[in-house]
């Protein structure tokens, strides 16, 4: 367990910085809002990426941010700024109250419901700094793409391999008298290779990610593993018009997940815009499937202590043998709904499906025959019908094993129908992000190819 | 007294630090040192705000203030950068040190080409945001809600947004020539959900501009994006399932240019092609698009979104020619990459901000008005697709794969437009998919300033623009199988 340190980057203490929020809602006050939010942050990073074996770029990063919600009773505005000084302060303060002046009295507007709040910051464990020099950087980030490039001679190019570690403190406060705040940290490596054959082109990538740096996966595995999808994907065509069952693969079957949480996000509920409205308590996936939410997994690259607004975060059920148990809720949405903030300001966080107890390979021959995919394209979910038409990449299945790479080729159904549909989730779980899942595996949606 | 951009730009980035010209010379003068082939010093402001309306009422406003300074050193092929919102002198001294640590000792780097493109202003040095009183800004939006609801009963929900920013900036490069550009930019965006029967479909349409929000009041140019959002809606309650299988598809004008964008813009930026990873490297004089096709990026056009007086690095913009007659003509090119291509840059260097490294970005991607009468084109087609309009897209610039996903979209038979079917995702591959355009129209037109394009993170306004035109085959992702 790391303890919070005594100076940032910026060299602003957390003391600091709540002192900042402080002197901001207390301008608030002067300036006649009858309450407000206020949020700061400050962020340092680097990021150094590698070509071809030599250095590309290096970027030192560093960021601040304010920003403020006022509220004049009912009505509010937002204001933000990059600058901290006083003078910079006092007039965000008063563009956010200006806005407030003209915005209409909103019923359901106005900070959380004080016994919602957070008591307490929980150390959820999320900051590891990382004293990394450029030169360490460059070297690792060469490490990795030197060993993508040298799988196989077909590996012919390279978009590059990239390091990024970042450090930031949060703070938050409230005229409730909220104000918490906590440091955390991000790293990465990734690396992105082309393979070539037959005058074909296929790029593919891999990448790792950690609070802590001595949790990322080794540099030399993360370039295997990119060099291996790359060429993989060599000799991939279309495919005739079919209907078929399909699996999504761990890493893009988060996608799914995160279009239920669309559904059910408050947001698109008042607005009725939602093709989930109305289905709490009602069967949304197969009996087999569980969703939880698990704010507080310490190191988790999701957690927080408390959400956007300052809410409490707690460990609940989403999903229980396939019922919708719970909507995605902030304080305005759940005002709007007439229920209770959920701790969703700002999204889920550490969303997590129970796995099944097949592997991937387990999955392909329950499937038998259909699709494998690898990745998606475009944007064309409509989560106010369920409407669902992507462009995809990945493998065509026959008996449980790969017969080639497929491109070209466009998947498409309706999400409602998809969630009755789910057959199987794979326990081979992607941990690498907000939303853990294994493979998903899908009764049927309609392919288009030539 | 309206002032000049030039005046503007210094007032807003020089004066509240006490910072002068002399002293970025001094900052420059630190970053060459020996080892850099080039620099540049980007300083911006950036005023933004928004109003949203919903339920009837104006419930959302915002408004922010972003101001800070990005330096860069380029030694050979690699980058240094360090940026600060901390304008004064010794914050860029300090990113100065940071970023020239990139330099190599014994680079021989390549010498830029100078272009001669002269510098037009496109647009006016105002600032949007206070060109209309509060008072009018929510009167516009209640407007739009009001003449919504009043279109037709099923009109359930009406979401009405107007934005507006006033970006600055100022850059430097290594030759001491200091750059300015003001500029501004507009949006207004009606959405609306109809219901009928327990049905329930959206419509949405906007439009702006690098101009300021009195252009919204500009004759029935408002009430115009309030008509087609509920017409769009409309449409889509009677939209049954689309086909699935690849079939001809006649694109509509406007809007529907996303597919240059997709299928060959990205594809021709020229970090891409530099490093040969695009499916279009290597292949300038190649046939590329059937001989019906000229598709340019023209960052020139007046008071367009995705136009720009200069871009981020200084270079006044121009008008690319991409493909020409069905040849690839060239590429897309910032600074860095048109000096390791040997090539003069286009004028298309941009960055989302001073926090950000410039690269080839599109600026106003289109291809030229044909022979062809619209209604000629779709007579033309005995059984195919109608795609009036659409959401976004995205591509693989290496294997060339490309979708666009259509928002309203009619069947074809028979040289007739039939049934309204739901929004599909089309693919193609960008490398062959314009060989197969057999039709091009006579009415080019341009979207009307709604495009944001996204690229290695970095998100910058843009534009497309097309005739109607005929793609003898394409993929369409329906869910209704053809037998």
């Amino acid at each position: 367990m790391s303890t919070l340190p005594p100076s940032t980057p910026s060299e602003l203490s957390l003391d600091d910085l709540k002192n900042l929020v402080g002197d901001c809602l207390e301008e608030a006050r002067r300036q006649g809002a009858t309450g407000s939010e206020v949020g700061l942050s400050i962020e340092s990073g680097l990021s150094v990426s590698a070509r071809l074996g030599e250095v590309e770029t290096v970027e030192h990063h560093r960021s601040r941010g304010l920003g403020l919600t006022a509220y004049l009773g009912q009505r509010k505005g937002s204001a933000s700024t990059s600058d901290l000084s006083p003078k910079a302060m006092k007039e965000t303060v008063e563009a956010a109250l200006r806005i407030a002046r003209y915005a209409a009295e909103d019923p359901c507007a106005g900070l959380p419901d004080p016994e919602l709040l957070a008591q307490d910051c929980e150390n959820l464990d999320l900051y590891y700094p990382w004293p990394i020099l450029p030169q360490e950087a460059m070297a690792l980030a060469i490490r990795c793409e030197d060993a993508a490039r040298g799988v196989h001679p077909d590996i012919r190019n390279s978009e590059g391999a990239a390091l990024n570690t970042f450090e930031g403190i949060r703070v938050m406060g409230n005229s409730l008298g909220f104000l918490h705040g906590y440091a955390s940290s991000r790293h990465s490596l990734s690396v992105s290779v082309i393979g070539e054959r037959d005058d074909q082109m296929q790029r593919d990538d891999w990448w790792t990610v950690a609070r802590d740096a001595r949790d990322l996966q080794a540099a030399e595995a993360v370039g295997q593993e990119a060099a291996q999808r790359a060429l993989r994907r060599l000799g991939a065509r279309s495919l005739s018009t079919r209907q078929c069952p399909v699996i999504f693969a761990a890493d893009i079957a988060s996608s799914l997940l995160g279009h239920f949480i669309g559904a059910i996000r408050g947001g698109n509920l008042y607005r009725k815009s939602s093709f989930l409205l109305d289905y709490l308590g009602k069967p949304v996936f197969p009996d087999f499937v569980h969703i939880e939410e698990q704010p507080h997994l310490l190191k988790a690259l999701g957690s927080v202590p408390y959400d956007a607004e300052g809410v409490r975060t707690t460990p609940h059920h989403l999903v229980r043998a396939g019922v919708l148990e719970s909507y995605v809720l902030s304080t305005y949405s759940a005002r709007k709904l007439g229920m209770r903030s959920t701790g969703n300001a700002g999204g889920v966080h550490n969303l997590i499906i129970e796995p099944g107890p097949d592997n991937l390979e387990g999955l392909m021959k329950t499937m038998g025959t259909g699709l494998l995919i690898t990745e998606l394209m475009g944007q064309g979910v409509n989560l106010l019908t369920g409407d669902y038409s992507r462009g995809a990449q990945g493998f065509w299945v026959e008996q449980g094993i790969i017969q080639h790479p497929v491109e070209e080729i466009t998947i498409a159904g309706n999400l409602k129908d998809m969630f009755q549909g789910l057959v199987a989730i794979g326990n081979d779980v992607d941990l690498r992000g907000n939303t853990r899942t294994g493979s998903i595996l899908l009764e049927q949606l309609t392919i288009a190819g030539n | 007294m309206t002032l000049d951009a030039q005046t503007i730009a210094h007032e807003v980035l020089l004066t509240p630090t006490g910072l002068a010209p002399s002293d970025l010379d001094g900052v420059m003068q630190q970053l060459l040192r020996p080892g850099i082939d080039t620099a540049d010093i980007y300083l911006q402001a950036t005023r933004f705000e928004s109003w949203g309306l919903e339920d009837g009422i104006v419930k959302e406003g915002s408004h922010s203030i972003d101001h800070g300074v990005g330096i860069r050193a380029v030694s050979g092929e690699k980058t240094g950068f360090a940026y600060s919102d901390d304008m004064a002198l010794p914050a860029l001294l300090e990113a100065a040190g940071s970023a020239r640590a990139i330099a190599h000792q014994g680079q021989e780097g390549r010498q830029e080409i100078k272009t001669e493109t002269p510098r037009v202003e496109l647009y006016l040095p105002i600032d949007p945001i206070d060109s209309l009183c509060e008072v009018d800004k929510i009167a516009l939006l209640k407007r739009l809600d009001s003449e919504s609801r009043a279109l037709d009963p099923r009109v359930e929900q009406v979401f009405v947004s107007l934005s507006g920013s006033h970006e600055v900036i100022l850059v430097m490069g290594q030759d001491g020539a200091l750059h300015h550009d003001v500029r501004p930019l507009v949006r207004l965006n009606v959405s609306v959900i109809v219901e009928h029967e327990g049905r329930r479909e959206q419509g949405s349409y906007g439009g702006g501009g690098r101009t300021d929000y009195r252009y919204f009041l500009d004759g029935d140019r408002a009430s115009e994006y309030a008509r087609e959002a509920v017409r769009q809606a409309l449409v889509n309650l009677d939209a049954e399932e689309a086909p699935a299988g690849s079939m001809t598809v006649v694109l509509g004008s406007g809007w529907p240019g996303i597919l240059l964008h997709e299928a060959i813009g990205h594809g021709l930026e020229g970090d891409f092609n530099r490093k040969g990873t695009s499916a279009f490297s290597g292949r300038v004089g190649e046939k590329v698009a059937s001989p019906l096709c000229t598709v340019v990026d023209d960052g020139t056009l007046p008071g367009r979104r995705g136009s720009l007086t200069i871009d981020d690095e200084g270079t006044p913009t121009t008008s690319t020619t991409l493909i020409e007659n069905g040849i690839l003509k060239g590429y897309m090119q910032d600074k860095l990459n048109a000096r390791l291509m040997g090539v003069s840059p286009t004028g298309n260097g941009r960055r989302e901000s001073y926090q950000h490294l410039p690269m080839p970005r599109m600026t106003n991607t289109y291809m030229l008005a044909g022979p062809h009468d619209p209604e000629e084109i779709i007579r033309s087609v005995k059984k195919g697709l109608y795609a009036r309009n659409f959401g976004g897209g995205q591509v693989d610039i290496t294997s060339g794969k490309f979708v666009f996903s259509a928002s309203e979209a009619y069947l074809i038979e028979n040289g007739q437009l039939t049934r309204p079917i739901k929004g599909a995702t089309l693919i193609g591959n960008g490398p062959d998919v314009l060989t197969r355009v057999s039709m091009v129209g006579n009415d080019l037109a341009f979207d009307t300033g709604v495009g944001t394009c996204g690229k290695d993170g970095q998100s910058v306004p843009v534009g497309v623009g097309q005739p109607t035109l005929k793609v003898d085959s394409l993929t369409v992702g329906g869910t209704r199988v053809q037998d």
